[in-house]
């Protein structure tokens, strides 16, 4: 079968086998929000930001593959309340301050608060301690703003080939780490080529000297550069 | 028609969400018809009216022990209340506080180096709150204006349509923190 048809939100959509949700969706101009999705990387579905109904059940649009005949939801009630709720622990697992952030007004956190109308956090804040790392002589990593959406891990291995980013422990002590844990500064895999930069939603990957709400980032970068060795 | 009352209180803020307040341009104009600002820091009165009020904005975060017992007697005293800004929404600057140990943050401060009083200064301050808090997290709130301060725009246009009665529209830009 050479094409599939679905529903999406009442409408009467085509794919092709192999097409994710989220794929199908935004081709339509259906916008389902994403924190870890980013165009040119493999789809992981860690955030939950995504998530869409299928029969009943929540799945994420960026990770679940179109089937024929399927009927998805993108924006009902509970879908809203669901992706608030997991915005909300975003907010509170981290320090995510934006006044005084670099990536003020260039952050997709920041943006997602907006579009999903997160009025507060009403889950405690946690205030957790994370170690700043400005060991590299261009680039910093202010974990505190970090989401762990992993954006710059697969960057840096599925588009780089370095494998200098990596995820370390779980659950609320989960961080992103370079080589073995070393500061990013004496991480020899690192090639410096800012894929990481540019990739991370928010600001805790960022250029050094970028001052307040000066950071912008070149989102489209990673997947420009999928598509042009695609054309080679 | 008597006036809306209208209180403002200033805990751990920086004051810009009261400068915001008086940026309002031109609606300053129509306000002064239609409220009475009774305690706030633009007036300078320290208590609420007999009676109580319609609206109290909070600009800041609750960080110490008087202000989370004005906090409370605020909610008493007022209909509706407004987490006026990102440190009374989020906890924003004040909260970066949290983490650290209070009583040495104080002792650090205020006890070493001092040479001629060492006294930690408890008698004439409030104690500190151990951790910074949002408004909401001690009292219910009404309504959340964000922003590091909030705009303008969206202070006049949440007033004004208290005034009138109605739910402010707090949607999309509205809600950026920062």
């Amino acid at each position: 079968m050479d094409k599939i048809t679905l529903t999406i939100d009442g409408q009467l959509l085509t794919a092709s086998p192999g097409e994710t949700l989220l794929t199908v969706a935004t081709r339509n101009g259906i916008r389902i929000p994403t924190l870890c999705h980013l165009e040119g990387l493999t789809d992981v579905g860690a955030c939950r930001l995504c998530i869409v109904e299928v029969i009943g059940q929540l799945v994420p649009a960026c990770t679940t593959e179109a089937a024929n005949e399927m009927v998805v939801k993108t924006r009902t009630e509970a879908i809203k309340k669901y992706r608030r709720q997991v915005l909300e622990m975003l907010f509170a697992e981290g320090n995510h301050v934006c006044s005084f952030c670099i990536s003020n007004g260039g952050c997709e956190l920041q943006d997602l608060a907006c579009e999903l109308e997160m009025h507060s956090v009403t889950v405690p804040y946690a205030y957790p301690r994370n170690r700043v790392d400005a060991s590299h002589p261009w680039f910093l990593i202010d974990r505190d703003r970090c989401v762990l959406c992993g954006r710059c891990v697969r960057a840096c291995g599925e588009v780089e080939g370095a494998h200098t980013w990596a995820f370390a422990e779980r659950g609320h002590t989960a961080r992103v780490i370079t080589d073995l844990d070393v500061d990013w500064g004496d991480a020899e895999s690192c090639t410096s080529c800012g894929k990481c930069v540019e990739s991370c939603p928010t600001g805790a990957i960022a250029l050094k000297g970028a001052s307040n709400a000066e950071m912008r980032k070149d989102t489209d970068m990673v997947a420009r550069l999928v598509e042009r060795r695609e054309h080679e | 028609m008597s006036k809306v009352k209208v209180s403002t209180l200033w805990f751990s803020g920086c004051a810009g969400c009261h400068m915001s307040l008086l940026d309002i341009d031109e609606v300053l104009i129509d306000l002064a018809g239609r409220i009475e600002l009774c305690n706030s820091p633009i007036t300078d009165l320290k208590v609420f009216p007999e009676g109580g009020v319609d609206v109290t904005l909070i600009e800041g975060a609750i960080a110490n022990e008087e202000q989370l017992h004005l906090v409370k007697e605020a909610r008493e005293k007022s209909k509706i209340l407004i987490a006026f800004g990102d440190c009374a929404v989020t906890g924003n600057v004040p909260g970066l506080r949290n983490g650290l140990q209070t009583d040495t943050l104080i002792e650090d401060i205020y006890g070493k180096g001092v040479t001629t009083n060492g006294n930690l200064p408890y008698d004439v301050v409030p104690r500190l709150l151990d951790r910074v808090r949002p408004v909401h997290e001690v009292v219910p709130v009404e309504y959340f204006l964000h922003g590091c301060p909030p705009p303008p725009g969206v202070i006049a246009k949440t007033i004004l349509a208290l005034l009138d009665g109605k739910t402010p529209e707090l949607v999309g830009e509205d809600l950026k923190f920062g």
